[in-house]
């Protein structure tokens, strides 16, 4: 009892021969498709590396970059054998490649679909490897002379800017860092030296944060420094200000953009996988309608499709008893080399 | 004697025919693209007219929206008779109409070259409408509770960090108008009522800019406020000190990124234009030796001009120089009667 059973006459063959010709070419572009969006995910993570402190896993971008070009030859050579698929001389030299070639585009299938899921789920680490970053970008802003974190205050600016955020968790995070290197604070001042006297470990404290925490859509020029001492500044208190600097953390604000990234490239995933499945399917079909001609000569004979040859149960208790004997000859071969040497002593 | 003369068998020319169509449709996305762009700057410059002097800006979005219909209407037709051209028995009904199409291809062509030649000659009024706009815009920085100048803080401040500029001419401008508005200014400080009392339009200037001039590729954390006092800050030096704020103007910064965006997307079009004239040219001369014959796969000679440059100016040249002429035999016959009357 096939699975799915379909009888085909030659018009159905050729219409079913270009349906899947078709979707191999969709598959192609998906595949780069998914190439592109991979390649454009791992110049993202590579851009804010120094955010990420250099630790983020390029895994998932290969892995994305790596199953696009193989969609695309997949899918390249599924293309070709429906188009020799109508020329029967052309069709015999695929004949004894299809099975492999068919198992070989289940397993893709099943990549596809646990590539999809990595991207549903690599929000999480990555909520780990910013904060750890973000951290350590925010200690090193003041290091503008030390090589090999000269461009973190850069990197740090032009985040905050791009992302309208401020901080780690927030822009109180700035308060308890010393992010002005002492090249340009001047000891000899009284108010220098008091400030230091008065924190613990001899850092300059200030209640500012660097100008790219400004936010543009302010009314009034950017108060940046004092930001808490609501005296030191004409009309303003800093419990209801709302719109002087951005209040929000960069933490957050670059876990949803990534998070947001990756949810759609996921999401492309899953669709190209839908794709490609069809593809499998119509392959099978193409295979299995050409192998049962009624007449092997006339090419206009009619034949039958199905997807499995017996039913789903079947099929997976053949393949196991398949292994079985593969496990039991090698055991047989053992027991006979014993037997062999017991009779030879 | 033929110039650019070009062999084409019948797989060439069938070739020829598949390129300039997929070329007239690439041509035809690239025209719609022209037209959208076009009526965006449109819609963009009516957005910030506050910032804009002159209404002769318009110019510039409605040749781009014409040009973009035109290039579409062009683009379509040179496709049709691509697709035509291979069909000896439907290409004759183009016959009478490719000579003028093409006529009129390389008018639109030409007009096109002295659009983008125009576009650099208006670089001046552009520079001079920015001048005027930015310098309003300046003045208008503080004036975030006024309706219709709200958004100009904003703006301005947008402009500054993308464009990586400050001021108009450069930073100093910053210096000469008043960007802190009243309302966050304490008239009771004596420091402040000094200020105002030393200005003579009792404005509120001080050396400073706003905090979108900082660059952040700077050292050491932005100074914005007293920039032209040394002893201010710490180690600073406002005479070498070149990263601290964005030296460059924002009239200089607009202006070379309109001209490369003009200059790339100028050249873009007009090599377009060349290249689909050039190949319907050559598909035009080789069909033409083929319609009457029997066989339609035999091989003909493509040429560009039927005879050299000087000799093809001159035959166009003539009919107009009959006309001419043709004035003066009449002014002459006028004379003659004129001069044969009194006598």
């Amino acid at each position: 009892m096939a699975l799915l059973k379909v009888k085909f006459d030659l018009k159905k063959r050729v219409k079913l021969a270009q349906m899947v010709w078709l979707m191999c070419w969709l598959s192609i572009m998906a595949g780069v498709l998914v190439f592109s969006l991979g390649l454009f995910y791992k110049i993202e993570l590579h851009k804010r590396s120094e955010l990420m402190d250099n630790n983020e896993s390029h895994f998932v971008p290969n892995l994305l970059i790596g199953v696009g070009l193989a969609a695309c030859g997949i899918n390249a050579f599924g293309g070709k054998i429906c188009y020799d698929s109508l020329d029967s001389s052309k069709f015999t030299k695929w004949k004894a490649v299809l099975k492999p070639f068919l198992f070989c585009c289940l397993l893709f299938n099943a990549l596809l679909f646990f590539t999809a899921l990595l991207c549903f789920t690599m929000r999480i680490p990555l909520q780990f490897i910013l904060a750890e970053g973000l951290k350590n970008s925010m200690k090193y802003y003041k290091d503008t002379d030390v090589p090999g974190r000269c461009y973190m205050k850069r990197t740090v600016d032009l985040m905050q800017m791009e992302f309208h955020c401020c901080g780690n968790k927030n822009y109180k995070d700035w308060f308890e860092i010393q992010w002005i290197s002492n090249r340009y604070l001047d000891f000899s001042s009284k108010k220098v030296k008091d400030r230091i006297n008065s924190n613990v470990d001899g850092q300059y404290l200030v209640n500012g944060v660097p100008f790219s925490c400004c936010n543009p859509s302010s009314p009034r020029p950017c108060i940046h420094y004092q930001v808490t001492n609501s005296s030191a500044h004409y009309s303003y208190d800093h419990h209801t200000e709302e719109l002087n600097i951005w209040k929000h953390g960069c933490r957050e604000a670059l876990v949803s953009y990534y998070g947001g990234l990756m949810n759609t490239i996921g999401v492309v995933v899953l669709l190209v996988t839908v794709l490609q499945v069809g593809v499998m399917v119509g392959l099978q079909y193409v295979n299995t309608s050409l192998s049962t001609l009624v007449n092997p000569e006339d090419p206009e004979s009619e034949s039958e499709g199905w997807i499995l040859e017996k039913t789903v149960k079947e099929t997976f208790t053949d393949v196991i008893t398949k292994m079985k004997a593969m496990g039991k000859g090698n055991r047989v071969e053992v027991g006979t080399e014993k037997q062999a040497v017991a009779t030879l002593s | 004697m033929v110039w650019a003369k070009m062999k084409f068998p019948f797989e060439k020319r069938v070739k020829l025919a598949q390129g300039l169509w997929l070329l007239s449709w690439l041509a035809i996305v690239g025209g719609a693209l022209n037209f959208c762009f076009g009526c965006f700057l449109k819609t963009e410059i009516r957005r910030r007219t506050e910032v804009m002097d002159n209404s002769n800006i318009h110019i510039v979005p409605n040749t781009l929206i014409v040009s973009g219909l035109a290039a579409i209407g062009i683009n379509y037709f040179a496709g049709q008779i691509c697709q035509d051209a291979l069909d000896v028995g439907r290409f004759p009904r183009w016959k009478t109409f490719l000579k003028p199409y093409c006529c009129c291809a390389i008018i639109f062509t030409s007009l096109t070259l002295i659009g983008v030649i125009l576009s650099f000659t208006m670089r001046s009024s552009l520079e001079g409408s920015l001048q005027v706009g930015l310098r309003n815009a300046l003045r208008f920085y503080k004036d975030t509770d006024t309706p219709g100048r709200c958004f100009q803080k904003q703006t301005i401040d947008h402009l500054q960090m993308e464009f990586r500029c400050c001021g108009n001419n450069d930073y100093r401008d910053w210096f000469e108008v008043q960007w802190i508005s009243n309302r966050y200014l304490d008239f009771s400080s004596k420091e402040v009522k000094d200020r105002i009392k030393s200005n003579v339009d009792g404005r509120y200037l001080l050396d400073g800019v706003p905090f979108s001039c900082c660059n952040p590729s700077s050292a050491r954390p932005c100074i914005q406020y007293k920039l032209t006092n040394n002893s201010a800050h710490y180690n600073y030096e406002h005479q070498t000190e070149e990263l601290n704020i964005f030296v460059r103007g924002c009239r200089e910064a607009l202006l070379s990124y309109y001209t490369a965006l003009m200059n790339s997307i100028g050249a873009g079009v007009l090599l377009l234009f060349l290249v689909v004239l050039a190949s319907l040219r050559y598909l035009q001369t080789s069909m033409e030796a083929v319609i009457g014959q029997e066989n339609t796969e035999i091989e003909t000679e493509g040429y560009l001009l039927e005879k050299n440059v000087s000799e093809t100016i001159v035959e166009y040249l003539n009919p107009v120089m009959k006309l001419l002429l043709l004035n003066q035999v009449q002014d002459g016959l006028v004379k003659a009667e004129a001069g044969a009357q009194p006598e």
